[in-house]
């Protein structure tokens, strides 16, 4: 057999410095990714903000399979397929809201939060034909850790925390944002591009593009804002490999953990009136804690396969087909006294100057996406370089790689494991 | 929808204070497709909000995510950003054409009259046509200068999609 480039499988595409440009454009590749990682691995349905009630319930996806995520009388969540067991229809068709249960328009046949067949009408043709303990909803197995929620198909995979790993400590830095609070979810946008679901998985590790893509949006903050971003050339600012395909992008390392605060960082003089207005109901420590956090935490947590927890709110993708996918940015705020609804309006205000299909970063990160795609078309055996930052890289005590912000060690981690995944039988 | 769709006295559209504010509609839709953002954002007054929210029922918009919610500080930015360059999604922006029609008059008076329509806007880029549908809702204050002193005070467009996922645009509603 003649080692021809199109004769090589997935995995031989992907080196340490370079992929090939056919992982953004083949579509079988692209249906072996949907079987072998989102099929496989733990995929974020949910924050737990989302589900505060019992019979909560939210509408989304696992790879390109239709889920509802619910939370049961008891209090458990859990992941149901959103397909009859009769005929296949999808139970349910609002977003998220309140229900007892599901019932399948088509038959009326009913299910329980947690899945289980509570009703079947006309139930005499069924006699001696099906058992109802058999036709529960098909449910996936459901874990979550710091209220941050995934769902797997794949029974025998290794609990979430394994999963997880030394990403646990990201995931609890990143809930200080909420200054004492929990977090919660505020709002979403949606949009889509026209590719491949890893050109974005790339691009919230790659503070590379940074100055140039968001050139528009650095034009149009106050300068502090502009000056907090500026990592550029800041030697403290680093990317760290976390395992399993997870990796850290600290922007602001200052900002890495909100604890850590000696007092002396001055707050933003935007949010002035800001503090003006929480200090009527809020100590002025509280008050500091929340200002300091108002861009959220300085890093971007990247989690392998379809989340990033960046900054101050969620990235989610969802795979649609090798060349379109859909994101949500889902934006993040303070479960608080009544007092900060004034923090998390602020917040919304924020997110939406960057986020969202007429933010002014969005846009501008979407049109780069698009062209990746179109130009990848050429010379599918091309590589793509993932090589940046390779000679300056350093070993940690973990035996992971560190290296600058701008340097694409969270790429190479990604793929690394996007391999690993994509190798197993 | 927040609007009321049963008022007891339909308003004629033939009212001319009506039909002003119809002009001005028209007029603003085509400074939109022609990208005239500079002229665009002078329709607006100084305490003028243009808002495209992503609930497509409310309209506590202060309180809520938004795709758009520019008082005039915002829109002033963010017609830097779709004029000055650096925005390479406005740089390389789809070509658009709109048609504004189905209008509703909800109030008219001689100093405001408040419009609902619906917009019908393709986006046409790199071989592919987008379809941007939505309700509009303009509040309009009338000038008692004349036509050329009409201003928008409100502009609300509430997609039908507005909830799920829509492309990312180079250019404005």
């Amino acid at each position: 057999m003649t080692d021809t480039f199109h004769d090589r499988s997935p995995a031989d595409l992907v080196a340490e410095d370079h992929v090939a440009g056919r992982l953004y454009t083949d579509p079988g590749i692209f249906e072996q990714e949907i079987a072998m990682i989102f099929e496989r691995t733990w995929v974020w349905v949910a924050h737990e903000s989302e589900l505060p009630a019992a019979g909560s319930f939210k509408s989304t996806h696992v790879g390109r399979q239709p889920v509802i995520v619910t939370r049961d009388r008891r209090g458990a969540l859990h992941t149901l397929l959103n397909r009859c067991r009769h005929r296949g229809a999808s139970v349910c068709e609002k977003p998220q809201g309140l229900a007892n249960g599901f019932t399948c328009p088509y038959h009326a046949w009913s299910y329980g939060l947690d899945g289980t067949l509570r009703g079947i009408p006309y139930p005499d043709g069924y006699e001696g034909v099906v058992d109802k303990g058999d036709l529960s909803l098909r449910k996936l197995r459901t874990e979550s850790y710091g209220g941050m929620v995934f769902a797997t198909f794949d029974d025998d995979v290794e609990p979430l925390e394994d999963f997880l790993g030394d990403a646990r400590l990201w995931i609890d830095r990143f809930m200080k944002q909420g200054g004492g609070y929990p977090i919660k979810v505020l709002g979403r946008h949606r949009f889509k591009f026209r590719g491949n679901w890893k050109i974005q998985l790339e691009n919230t590790t790659d503070g590379y593009h940074f100055p140039i893509v968001h050139r528009s949006w650095m034009a149009s903050v106050d300068p502090e804002t502009a000056d907090m971003m500026s990592f550029m050339t800041d030697p403290a600012a680093v990317t760290h490999a976390l395992g399993n395909g997870h990796s850290v992008m600290q922007m602001v390392p200052e900002h890495s953990d909100l604890d850590a605060d000696d007092g002396t960082e001055p707050l933003q003089s935007r949010f002035d009136p800001l503090v003006r207005e929480l200090s009527r109901t809020l100590d002025p420590t509280r008050v500091r804690r929340l200002i300091r956090a108002m861009h959220g935490t300085g890093f971007n947590l990247n989690l392998f396969p379809n989340v990033s927890m960046s900054a101050a709110f969620f990235r989610v993708l969802r795979p649609i087909s090798v060349d379109e996918t859909w994101i949500e940015h889902i934006a993040i705020g303070v479960d608080g006294p009544p007092g900060v609804e004034a923090v998390n309006r602020e917040r919304l205000r924020i997110h939406e100057h960057f986020q969202g299909p007429f933010g002014f970063g969005t846009p501008d990160d979407a049109e780069g996406w698009d062209r990746v795609q179109r130009g990848a078309r050429g010379a599918p055996e091309m590589p793509i370089l993932i090589n940046r930052g390779l000679a300056r890289e350093t070993t940690g005590p973990d035996g992971r790689p560190t290296s600058h912000v701008t340097d694409e060690t969270g790429m190479r981690a990604a793929y690394a494991k996007w391999k690993e995944m994509m190798s197993d039988a | 929808m927040p609007e009321r769709t049963d008022a007891p006295a339909p308003i004629p559209m033939t009212d001319p204070r009506v039909t002003r504010a119809v002009e001005l509609v028209w007029r603003e839709a085509e400074l939109l497709d022609r990208k005239d953002y500079v002229t665009w954002n002078e329709l607006f007054t100084d305490d003028g909000l243009y808002v495209i929210p992503v609930d497509p029922t409310g309209d506590d918009f202060a309180d809520t995510l938004n795709m758009v919610y520019d008082d005039a500080r915002m829109r002033r930015m963010r017609v830097t950003r779709m004029t000055e360059g650096y925005a390479i999604a406005a740089v390389d922006a789809a070509r658009t054409v709109r048609t504004v029609s189905r209008f509703v008059p909800q109030s008219a008076s001689d100093e405001e009259v408040v419009l609902r329509s619906a917009q019908i806007l393709i986006a046409y880029k790199r071989g592919n046509h987008d379809i941007w549908a939505g309700e509009v809702l303009h509040r309009i204050r009338l000038s008692p200068e004349g036509p050329g002193g009409d201003r928008i005070t409100r502009k609300v467009v509430r997609l039908v999609d507005s909830e799920e996922a829509v492309p990312a645009a180079g250019f404005l509603l």
